[in-house]
């Protein structure tokens, strides 16, 4: 009973933290810090959905961010005057997701066959061709503007409240990034707990089993392909949405936010957090989006007191320490910082040598 | 014998090819339900090749294979699965970096049907559900006596456990036949007993078994019916003792223990 009351605080203590975080970094850090943590919270639910498809069923995805760009595309082209048409979020939230898994099963099902660097490959392709194809449609008709992007896309509204800019209630003044902020974090609520319930559940068995051993997991009654569809089409929703959400809040895209590069971020969220794991894949994306800001803002300001110039820009830093990273990750830390306790413990084991019975 | 029983299995002209090699030609034999069929032969037989026909790994090039009366030619192993053959594997394939229960959890996948909603929302049958599979692949672990490394993860399971996983994660599939691809490989005298146990007990619970084994001695006291392979043909078929006397399968067997 005491361990449940004890719960109960942490949660309640955990719940107030969140929701007075945002005001703390706006007066402490200032807005453009409230908009890096809304971008943290994105990145989160991309790369927990991301998690589905690598951690879980073991399917190396190097075109993920093809999904978030189907769900921030189906947002921006029916919520903004590009077309003329202005759908209502949380209609619209929902269809992007749904379109963005229909995406996940169809590019998935060409690769069923393949494994590993393959797949990789494979999946790498699919995710430029969907960023090509959205920067040529705007000939002979055109559908998504092409480089230039989709501009003003439609904030969150309800009712009277807008997203877009400041509002006030109860005499607290919300800005946009903070109203944003809210709506982000219950979004990304609802995907850890989806996330955590599936991983415990007969379908998330299956995904790993087919990680594990594919051969073994047909011969345990598992349709193979059905489950890695379903990982694939499950992934991509949650990028769906994570794309949707971001067309909002940024009020614009363009096929240039869906890069590879993004697909490699999201991915090395997942594995430097510690693939499989939900808490160590959060603790990746939170790193790996908001150590870029903080070296962004250092990394000038210490040249310039220490060599009186600015030697490396802000930019190539951030990858040189990126990379950094991931090398002292991949020799010092295999299963990621934050592993899962069985794949702790398996780590361990193999380092010393067994004892016999 | 009783043999106006339907057969639970009965497999016709039987073949394979690979490339030049006939691995398997015009091989017919029956199982008959709650009996241990033991395949031998030496090695390159085909027994392999046939446990795979058998099991969905390949599809045969002539012949038919019928199955509680279905045809399974031709199928995929998942829907063989979900027919009644369970299987393990000659050279071990558990889900490594998974729990031993988990191994055996999966192997309810088939017999459940809890789907994404029902992993997200959660409701009191999926509950229940989870806990049934929780509970039967305990008692089945129970069963094959690794309850206490339930816990463990698969690949630190010693290898005389590791078999038994296989086994319990098999029979979690509620299968009429279990498959069995060389058991006794790599066993001791005394884990070899403990399997023969074993065994004799699952076909207590009326699972039939069929049993690719290189052990003569395994085969020759468990099995109520031995099949011979050479060359990818029939060679000979009956009770163990008759099989052992006859002189083609002493020939093809010559140097090896017979």
């Amino acid at each position: 009973m005491k361990r449940r009351w004890t719960l109960w605080i942490a949660y309640a203590l955990l719940a107030a933290a969140l929701a007075a975080l945002p005001f703390l970094v706006e007066q402490n850090l200032g807005r453009t810090w409230v908009r890096t943590l809304d971008f943290a919270l994105l990145y989160i639910m991309l790369a927990l959905g991301l998690n589905i498809v690598v951690g879980y069923a073991g399917l190396l995805d190097l075109g993920y961010i093809a999904f978030y760009a189907v769900g921030a595309y189906a947002y921006a082209l029916l919520a903004s005057p590009h077309f003329g048409i202005h759908g209502p979020f949380w209609a619209l939230l929902p269809l992007g997701a749904m379109l963005a898994a229909l995406f996940g099963a169809l590019l998935g099902a060409p690769t069923l066959r393949l494994r590993g660097d393959y797949l990789a490959i494979v999946t790498l392709g699919f995710g430029e061709i969907v960023r090509i194809f959205l920067n040529n449609l705007n000939a002979p008709v055109n559908i998504t503007n092409g480089p230039q992007g989709v501009n003003l896309v439609d904030p969150i509204r309800l009712g009277n409240w807008s997203w877009g800019r400041s509002q006030s209630w109860l005499g607290v003044e919300f800005s946009s990034a903070q109203l944003y902020y809210y709506v982000f974090l219950a979004l990304a609520l609802l995907i850890i707990l989806a996330s955590l319930r599936l991983e415990n559940s007969r379908i998330g068995r299956a995904w790993e089993a087919i990680r594990e051993d594919e051969v073994a997991a047909a011969a345990m009654g598992i349709n193979t392909r059905n489950i890695k569809l379903l990982a694939f089409a499950m992934g991509a929703s949650f990028g769906g949405v994570s794309g949707g959400l971001f067309a909002s809040f940024q009020g614009f895209v363009s096929p240039e936010s869906f890069g590879l590069m993004e697909s490699i971020t999201v991915l090395c969220m997942v594995v430097l957090g510690g693939m499989g794991h939900i808490p160590g894949v959060i603790l990746g994306a939170l790193l790996l989006t908001l150590m870029p800001e903080v070296l962004r803002h250092t990394i000038v300001p210490l040249q310039k007191t220490l060599f009186g110039q600015v030697v490396v820009d802000a930019e190539a830093a951030r990858m040189l320490l990126f990379g950094l990273a991931l090398i002292w990750a991949m020799q010092w830390r295999p299963a990621g910082l934050w592993p899962s306790p069985t794949r702790r413990r398996e780590l361990a084991r193999r380092q010393q040598p067994e004892a016999g019975p | 014998m009783n043999q106006a029983a339907v057969p639970l299995l009965l497999a016709e002209g039987l073949g394979k090819r690979f490339g030049g090699v006939q691995a398997l030609q015009d091989v017919s034999f029956e199982l008959r339900a709650g009996e241990i069929f033991g395949l031998i032969g030496p090695n390159g037989a085909g027994k392999t090749t046939l446990f795979n026909l058998l099991t969905g790994i390949y599809r045969p090039d002539q012949g038919h294979i019928r199955f509680a009366g279905r045809e399974l030619g031709g199928r995929k192993p998942h829907e063989i699965a979900l027919a009644g053959i369970a299987r393990t594997f000659q050279n071990i394939r558990l889900f490594a970096h998974l729990t031993a229960l988990e191994n055996v959890m999966i192997g309810r996948h088939g017999r459940t049907r809890a789907g994404v909603l029902g992993a997200v929302l959660r409701p009191a049958w999926v509950r229940a559900e989870e806990r049934a599979i929780r509970d039967h692949a305990l008692q089945l672990l129970d069963d094959v006596g690794i309850a206490s490394r339930a816990d463990s993860l698969a690949q630190h399971l010693s290898y005389g456990d590791q078999r038994r996983l296989e086994i319990a994660r098999a029979l979690a599939t509620q299968p009429k036949l279990l498959a069995l691809d060389e058991p006794a490989a790599g066993m001791n005298g005394a884990e070899t007993t403990e399997l023969k146990t074993l065994l004799q007990r699952i076909r207590g619970t009326g699972v039939t078994l069929l049993l690719v084994e290189h052990d003569m001695k395994l085969v020759m006291g468990l099995c109520d019916r031995v099949m011979v392979l050479d060359y990818g043909r029939k060679l000979a078929e009956g009770l163990p003792a008759a099989v052992r006397a006859d002189p083609r399968v002493v020939e093809a067997y010559l140097g090896a223990e017979a």
